[in-house]
């Protein structure tokens, strides 16, 4: 039997994991970097945490993921990595020649407690080329954590206020989501007419066409003149508090761009949220084309609204994204029983805030309570649901296991999505991403109407 | 900008060879170069694939919270029985444990474990960082195992050199850990054998076990594919060990002759001829006469229902031609010589941990003009596959998409496999697998040059 997961909850006080709901901060740097133009991410430990990364977003994406690894032997870990992350970066410029080297440490380099800074000071760098880095230490935080911290290194590093007047532009960090949502993003903003840079951009990268060759450096990403001049923007907008503020922070004090954090654009309210934000911000009207979305989401909303009122849903995985949903759904009239992220939800005084406040306060709005929980498995949801049964599921494939033991209907969002294709070229975001979602959820609830319906009920019109 | 046009670096050029080209044996078995995309694996990754399909077991990752997400259920082996291997168990190690040691907080993730699962076996895998923080795993293990009455066994795979043999060895000692019979003396099971090196990944094992018993033989054990802590534990009453997967078992099976007496010898079940010569030379060791009779009338009646289906296969495939990428070189040996039952030339063969001996043999097999590669990085995949004109490629998860990019054909032989590979339906399944790909029409919707 599939299903291991006992009814019976007793207090668990190891701080062990089962069946976890996140995953290491090296691959969240490593998505992050990959969302930079002919950039290479390095992952500087074992070989066996860059296959993993590698492979893991492979696995995502259906795309070729391009990194490099130090290679640490037994030695490394007496006398540190420095050697290897030398010969690295002379072997990376020489062979793959990349404009940008991204390193990120993993478990072992931060533990052995290598000085990156140092090392690429004293490192052959081509004229011309860059390396920049950050730290990933695998035992804090989670992917999101590590999406953030090579997010904000992008700005450490490349981001200058080099004009005396900021230009008329945003900067927009869509946070650790799909190409398909950055491409809507950009959509929009355009639509919108105004001029943006987004960072970081992995369309083009972990989407990119099939041509019969295989380029090492495919043409998406954002651009390092780009990166420079985020630092001269009017303003920058971070899409979900936990991957993209930390990032809008620095540019701030570093070169006094405001900041401004949005939820994730998921689900009509905050999709309105944003594009009022850059409306303001930029005194342009939203085109009647995206009025004319907006309508017909509503349209949607409206036409479809009785499938989903007082339906009991269940939704995990990253916190933005969860964030976006919970609100998404309120909106239609579901009701979200559990809410959960694997990764934690950061400190008191921590510019992200807390993830259960925010969850909660939505909640509270609607009236309505739940179970609500940072830095939780999916041995917890799993439970939860054994006791408290919910009518669909909302989250990442490895939601599975939880939809299969418990007969309930299942829809994919998030990452990763390993068992289905095509989702990552689809947005979340913006009205479009809405009637997508809503798609999914009466799609999924509407087939388990369909299967379980005695012959009688079965019905053509729904 | 196509990487196949970039230079080569120097110190590669030691592992990559032409067969008829150049005299000099080709390195492997050394450490990727620093900078290198290696498709490497670490050592708690190879000792995770050797164990993880051992059904009952409680698969406790010791160290942060990456490798246990990674092997969450990835080694798609099937089991019959218990399915609690296929969850995902973590310490989730936090930066105070880093500083502090990790062993309070392991000890207390095995006393809740056995609570909740009364588990009759548990693992605890050691992950690189365990190894610097210098937790005590066997200390603690064996404290465990005492206070619980459930053996709980350390896999020391905390190496991290990145090669994944090293994670075998390691799985091997904690089985030889886990057979160690402590009070009973075996006696023999006559003409019993024990079935080294099959994950059952597809439902391999379970094919050879029915050969093996309409032929008369018993399958005492499979390590590990769908074992169980029970059946293991019988392994030494066994009084043959055959071993398909060499890179993996080679040290168990030495051990077990040594340790028990067991005699080894080498099968492999992939393609025609492998498995009817498997099947003989097997009746042969046990000096099974009826055993070999038996086994002629199995080969002969299998080979008239399967070698139609091939030849069909094999008009299809004519001029077609392959690249091979796997992780050991047992694996790049077996599919040589299935590709020529299938009439499919090999132009490229390259393993991620192929010993010598294997690459030796690689040599003998392949035709003139056939690249031989060792952990090959994707841009030299890339460059020899375009220059042998490839038409399809065997690897695993990372060089799918590759191959697509580049308009070549694919086929999974490794963890992300679907269909069984061995005997005889498998040799049709291997055809088949082949033709869906090869012959797909989706090739043909890709724009060439001037249309
Ligand atoms: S947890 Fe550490 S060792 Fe494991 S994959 Fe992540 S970085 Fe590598």
């Amino acid at each position: 039997m599939l299903d291991c997961t006992p009814k019976e909850m007793k207090p668990r006080l190891s701080g062990g994991l089962i069946n976890p709901a996140k995953t290491c901060q090296p691959i969240g740097a490593m998505y992050a970097a990959l969302g930079i133009h002919r950039c290479l991410p390095h992952s500087h430990g074992s070989q066996g945490c860059c296959s993993y990364h590698r492979m893991h977003l492979t696995r995502h994406f259906r795309d070729p993921v391009m990194a490099t690894t130090s290679s640490f032997t037994e030695g490394s870990s007496v006398f540190g990595g420095g050697a290897n992350l030398k010969t690295a970066i002379k072997n990376i410029f020489q062979v793959y020649s990349p404009d940008v080297i991204a390193i990120h440490t993993t478990c072992l380099s931060e533990t052995i407690g290598d000085d990156i800074p140092s090392l690429i000071q004293s490192a052959e760098i081509p004229e011309g080329k860059l390396v920049i880095h950050t730290n990933t230490p695998s035992y804090q935080g989670s992917h999101i954590t590590g999406f953030s911290n090579m997010t904000k290194s992008m700005v450490k590093y490349l981001a200058q206020a080099s004009t005396t007047v900021k230009k008329d532009q945003v900067n927009i960090i869509p946070g650790f989501v799909n190409p398909g949502d950055m491409r809507e993003i950009k959509r929009l903003l355009k639509a919108m007419n105004i001029e943006s840079i987004l960072f970081p951009d992995t369309s083009g990268v972990v989407d990119s066409p099939m041509t019969g060759e295989f380029n090492m450096y495919p043409a998406g990403g954002t651009t390092i003149e780009q990166l420079k001049d985020t630092g001269n923007s009017k303003l920058t907008i971070a899409l979900g508090r936990f991957a993209s503020s930390d990032a809008a922070e620095l540019l701030s004090s570093k070169c006094k761009v405001p900041a401004l954090a949005l939820k994730t654009p998921i689900g009509i309210k905050a999709s309105d949220a944003f594009l009022m934000a850059l409306r303001g911000s930029f005194a342009q009207e939203v085109p009647a084309e995206i009025e004319e979305e907006r309508g017909q989401l509503v349209d949607i909303m409206t036409d479809t609204h009785f499938h989903f009122h007082g339906k009991r849903v269940a939704i995990f995985g990253d916190p933005d994204i969860v964030t976006g949903l919970t609100e998404f759904v309120l909106s239609l009239g579901m009701a979200p029983v559990h809410i959960l992220t694997g990764t934690p939800g950061g400190a008191i005084g921590s510019a992200v805030g807390s993830f259960e406040e925010d969850i909660n306060g939505m909640l509270l709005e609607a009236n309505l309570t739940a179970n609500v929980k940072a830095g939780g498995d999916l041995f917890t949801l799993h439970q939860w649901i054994k006791n408290q049964p919910v009518d669909l599921l909302i989250g990442t494939t490895y939601g599975k296991y939880i939809a299969r033991a418990e007969d309930i209907p299942f829809v994919r969002a998030g990452f990763p999505v390993l068992d289905r294709s095509v989702h990552s070229y689809m947005p979340l975001v913006g009205y479009r991403g809405a009637m997508r979602l809503i798609e999914m959820i009466s799609g999924a609830l509407l087939d388990r109407a369909d299967r379980d319906a005695a012959d009688e009920d079965f019905e053509l019109v729904m | 900008m196509n990487v196949g046009a970039v230079e080569m670096l120097e110190s590669r050029q030691d592992f990559i060879a032409t067969k008829g080209k150049q005299k000099n044996q080709i390195k492997c078995d050394a450490d990727s170069i620093a900078g290198c995309v290696s498709q490497r694996a670490c050592v708690y990754c190879g000792a995770r694939v050797v164990l993880n399909p051992v059904t009952d077991a409680i698969h406790l990752v010791h160290g942060p919270i990456g490798c246990a997400s990674y092997t969450w259920d990835i080694r798609g082996s099937l089991s019959s029985g218990s399915e609690l291997y296929r969850n995902s168990f973590c310490t989730d190690l936090k930066e105070q444990d880093v500083i502090f040691g990790g062993g309070k907080k392991l000890t207390a993730a095995i006393d809740e474990l056995v609570a909740k699962y009364s588990p009759s076996l548990l693992f605890v895998y050691s992950t690189c960082i365990v190894g610097v923080i210098g937790d005590d795993l066997d200390a603690i293990c064996k404290s465990a195992t005492s206070r619980h009455g459930v053996e709980v066994l350390p896999v020391q795979s905390s190496g991290f050199i990145g090669n994944k043999a090293a994670g075998y060895r390691a799985a091997c000692d904690t089985l030889l850990q886990l057979i160690e019979p402590t009070k009973q003396i075996w006696s023999k099971k006559a003409g019993s054998i024990n079935y080294l090196g099959d994950f059952n990944l597809a439902g391999e094992a379970w094919i050879i076990e029915e050969y093996l018993r309409e032929i008369g033989i018993e399958l005492n054990v499979v390590f590990t594919g769908d074992s169980t802590y029970a059946k293991i534990k019988t392994a030494p009453q066994a009084s043959l060990n055959i071993m398909q997967c060499a890179g993996s078992m080679n040290y168990l099976a030495t051990k077990m002759e040594e340790l028990y007496e067991i005699p080894y010898i080498r099968v492999s079940f992939l393609g025609l001829e492998d498995t009817a010569d498997s099947l003989r030379r097997i009746a042969a060791a046990l000096d099974n006469v009826s055993a070999a009779a038996k086994a002629e009338l199995l080969i002969s009646r299998e080979i008239a229902k399967t070698k139609p289906v091939i030849d069909w296969y094999r008009g299809k495939f004519a001029g077609k031609k392959a690249a091979i990428y796997v992780g050991g070189g047992f694996k790049a040996i077996s599919l040589i010589k299935q590709f020529r039952e299938i009439g499919v030339e090999v132009v490229m063969v390259g393993t991620q941990t192929g010993r010598q001996e294997e690459y030796d043999t690689i040599n003998e097999l392949v035709d003139e003009g056939t690249v031989i590669l060792d952990d090959a990085n994707p841009a030299e995949l890339e460059r020899f596959m375009v220059s042998k004109g490839a038409n399809l490629l065997v690897g695993g998860v990372k060089e799918r998409p590759l191959a697509y990019k580049l308009g070549i054909a694919f086929i999974d032989h490794n963890h992300d496999r679907k269909h069984p590979l061995s005997g005889y339906v498998g040799a049709i399944n291997f055809a088949e697998e082949v033709y869906s790909t090869l012959c797909s029409p989706v090739w043909n919707s890709i724009r060439k040059g001037d249309d």
